[in-house]
């Protein structure tokens, strides 16, 4: 991927060279720069930038999103932006508009389901919801007597039991106990629990292809730097075919996510286009951030899996996300179920359509 | 290092267009038996007139200068129809190479008069091509040839011979790579020149090999005292090494370099049905991610062609896991047969067609070009060497 797409990608790099220096985090060994970063991202609209602006955002194209997202990736950030991005995206489907601040969105697990009652009170327990502690408002999808509904919630109104994923970032899990949403409205016509996992299968998507990016290059810089046995090791054959095999894995991760992003700028979430991009890209991405977290830590050998040195804060996270809004084995018996429904005869069209 | 880059490009209309066009084709050619899909042997001897045919259709050399009969269509025309040739196993044997290759290189370095003589026959699907690279003594390293073209009047005598060289029996011509130097310290790679030869000309010899898949497509080439006219001369005399690199990332990115063993996983859905086991499922699933992207990753390198780049690493990343994925696809469907009911319909067929594929596996990856070789190429544009 080219290091600049567009200004907005420009600015939120620029944010994130500034702010969040995987280096600079590490050293400040606290949380101090969180809040910092926040307010540049939110006073340049880049929390909101997927909401329209007549509900308070900056009505930035999906296509610009998802390439702050990747920017994000290949930065290991570890704020709430993806999913306040997400948030306000499924708080627009119903017309709702986004608060300030920082948001999650729920379910972030494809099992968990949040139940309406006749009152319009939220009932459900929603696992690995990331950054809730760290959020204001969930934006959250329930099921309703008068079917799928999307509500505005406030955290402090729910029961929050924190927890982490492997990168040590809030993946928490939220109980609504008979809660009234501060804004309730009727999904779309022909929006589902899936859409919700779709989108936010093909950000997590993104976030790792950034990620992935940014092993690939510490990887190739370090063994340029690094002497072993009197030479670089980048000069061993060995060396070389692992970085290779990094690289191979790298770019199948960022194409099937980039992939995947433009399908749902062209053509949004509906249809079987969508599941095969945003399935594969799932899959793809996660069984890519298996393979290169490993051979960027043997390249490194012991200083990379030192807690001082920035490696681990863009593998742990590469490998957290892949639990986020359906792991590969769910998207993967999503995608063989759907294609084993239209048969054999219809794969090929299907696969050559892209 | 620079950043590998992968645009989602997608076909155009017109391409999409085509693809209905090229099916309607093959379809034809099925129903009237010229083929069958589930048999990649079995168009073997309706090859040369489904070749013609495919040259009728303007399908054969179609991105090529006018002059020279095609049709400068563009990258991703020839994409869709090298694609739907391949899924469909067409018997594409006779035309293919030099379509890719054989075609390009001449358009590049050959003589005006060779150009303007084969590469109409080419078009026409009259000229079928085969590729003389290995020796006994050299494979993935090309510049070890030891085949000798000697300097003598009007032309050059070529001794030795060649090796693993797919249907050279059934060629009119090779382009191959001949000694002219010797090779010298400072660059080793110097002294080799490639040639174009009739297969016809006297004091050429082959000798099928056959394989362990049953099939017998590979040929021992012995020349003895073959005759080549000094215009067969492609390029520069010593030079070939200069030439041989730009056009291959046309050879390895291309939807052949995943689609080979396709066979096993479209009859694997056909007897899984509608609702099969989960775990054939989520296999099933995991599979199709994997080729979709792979998939992907070839239309943007043809994107790439198409736009006028040199993506000579990216190509070499597509070959790389193309290749691997089609060499574990029947491994992977093997495992999953054990969730299928083996009365399922067409069970039988599956069975062949997987133990096809999984016989042919230990070759893909290494046909032109073995994972080795492209590692350290992909390991030159990050930049390691």
């Amino acid at each position: 991927m080219p290091p600049t797409e567009s200004l907005i990608v420009e600015t939120a790099e620029r944010i994130f060279a500034d702010l969040a220096d995987p280096q600079d985090i590490l050293k400040a060994g606290d949380g101090a720069w969180q809040a910092k970063l926040w307010n540049a991202l939110q006073d340049v609209g880049l929390t909101l930038a997927w909401a329209p602006e007549a509900l308070g955002g900056s009505d930035a194209p999906l296509g610009e999103g998802f390439a702050v997202i990747r920017a994000a990736g290949r930065g290991a950030i570890a704020a709430p932006l993806a999913e306040t991005l997400l948030a306000a995206w499924l708080l627009a489907r119903a017309g709702i508009a986004a608060p300030s601040g920082p948001m999650s969105v729920a379910p972030a697990n494809p099992r968990d389901r949040l139940r309406l009652d006749a009152d319009g009170r939220l009932t459900g327990k929603l696992r690995n919801t990331p950054f809730a502690r760290a959020a204001e408002h969930l934006a959250v999808l329930a099921d309703g007597p008068d079917g799928l509904m999307i509500a505005l919630a406030r955290v402090a109104d729910c029961k929050v039991t924190p927890g982490e994923n492997l990168a040590g970032d809030p993946s928490d899990t939220v109980e609504f106990a008979a809660v009234t949403p501060l804004r309730l409205e009727k999904a779309p016509a022909g929006f589902s629990h899936e859409a919700l996992q779709l989108m936010g299968a093909a950000v997590r998507a993104q976030q790792i292809a950034g990620a992935l990016d940014a092993m690939l290059a510490l990887a190739v810089r370090y063994s340029m730097e690094r002497i072993a046995f009197e030479k670089l090791i980048s000069k061993f054959q060995a060396v070389q075919h692992n970085l290779a095999r990094l690289g191979d894995e790298v770019a199948a991760g960022v194409a099937a996510a980039v992939s995947a992003a433009d399908t749902i700028s062209e053509s949004g979430l509906d249809g079987e286009a969508a599941l095969l991009e945003i399935a594969a890209a799932k899959i793809r991405c996660g069984e890519a951030a298996e393979t290169a977290t490993l051979i960027a830590h043997q390249v490194h050998g012991a200083i990379g899996y030192t807690d001082e040195h920035v490696l681990h804060r863009f593998t742990l996270r590469a490998l957290a996300w892949r639990d986020d809004f359906g792991n590969e084995s769910h998207w993967s018996a999503r995608l063989g179920g759907f294609v084993a429904e239209i048969g054999a005869d219809r794969l090929w069209p299907l696969l050559a359509s892209r | 290092m620079t950043a590998l880059r992968f645009d989602p490009v997608r076909l155009p209309a017109h391409c999409q267009q085509l693809r209905q066009e090229v099916r309607a084709f093959l379809a034809d050619e099925i129903a009237a038996g010229t083929f069958n899909p589930l048999d990649p042997d079995s168009g073997a001897k309706n090859a040369d007139a489904f070749s013609r045919r495919v040259g009728a259709r303007g399908w054969i050399g179609m991105t090529w200068p006018k002059a020279y009969g095609g049709q400068e269509r563009s990258f991703l025309e020839r994409y869709v129809v090298t694609e739907e040739m391949r899924i469909v196993n067409a018997p594409t044997r006779r035309f293919f190479v030099a379509d890719r290759q054989s075609g390009p290189t001449l358009i590049r370095y050959a003589d005006e008069r060779i150009k303007r003589e084969v590469l109409p026959r080419i078009v026409r699907g009259e000229a079928s091509f085969c590729i003389g690279m290995s020796e006994p003594g050299s494979g993935s390293d090309l510049f070890a040839a030891r085949t000798k073209a000697t300097r003598t009047t009007g032309g050059w005598l070529i001794n030795g011979s060649k090796i693993w060289t797919s249907s050279a029996h059934q060629s009119d011509y090779m382009i191959g790579l001949f000694r002219t130097s010797p090779s010298t310290k400072e660059n080793r790679r110097h002294g080799l020149t490639s040639f174009l030869v009739d297969m016809k000309t006297p004091g050429i010899t082959c000798n099928l090999i056959g394989m362990m898949s049953g099939q017998r497509e590979f040929n021992e080439v012995v020349f003895d005292n073959v005759m080549i006219p000094d215009d067969h001369v492609i390029g520069e005399i010593d030079g070939a090494w200069k030439q041989a690199t730009s056009e291959l990332a046309y050879e390895r990115s291309g939807p052949e370099r995943f689609l080979e063993t396709y066979g096993a996983l479209s009859e694997l859905v056909r007897v899984a049905g509608p609702s099969p086991d989960i775990r054939a499922a989520a296999g099933i699933g995991r599979l199709v991610a994997q080729l979709h992207t792979l998939r992907r990753m070839s239309v943007s390198v043809a994107g790439m062609l198409e736009a006028g780049a040199e993506p000579v690493v990216e190509a070499a990343i597509v070959k790389d896991l193309g290749t691997l994925w089609e060499q574990n696809l029947p491994h992977r469907v093997r495992e999953l047969s054990a969730f299928i009911d083996a009365d399922a319909e067409g069970y039988d067929r599956f069975a062949d067609r997987l133990a096809f594929n999984l016989k042919i596996a230990p070759k893909l990856t290494i046909q032109g070009g073995t994972t080795e070789v492209l590692r350290g190429i992909i390991a030159r544009g990050l930049g390691l060497r």
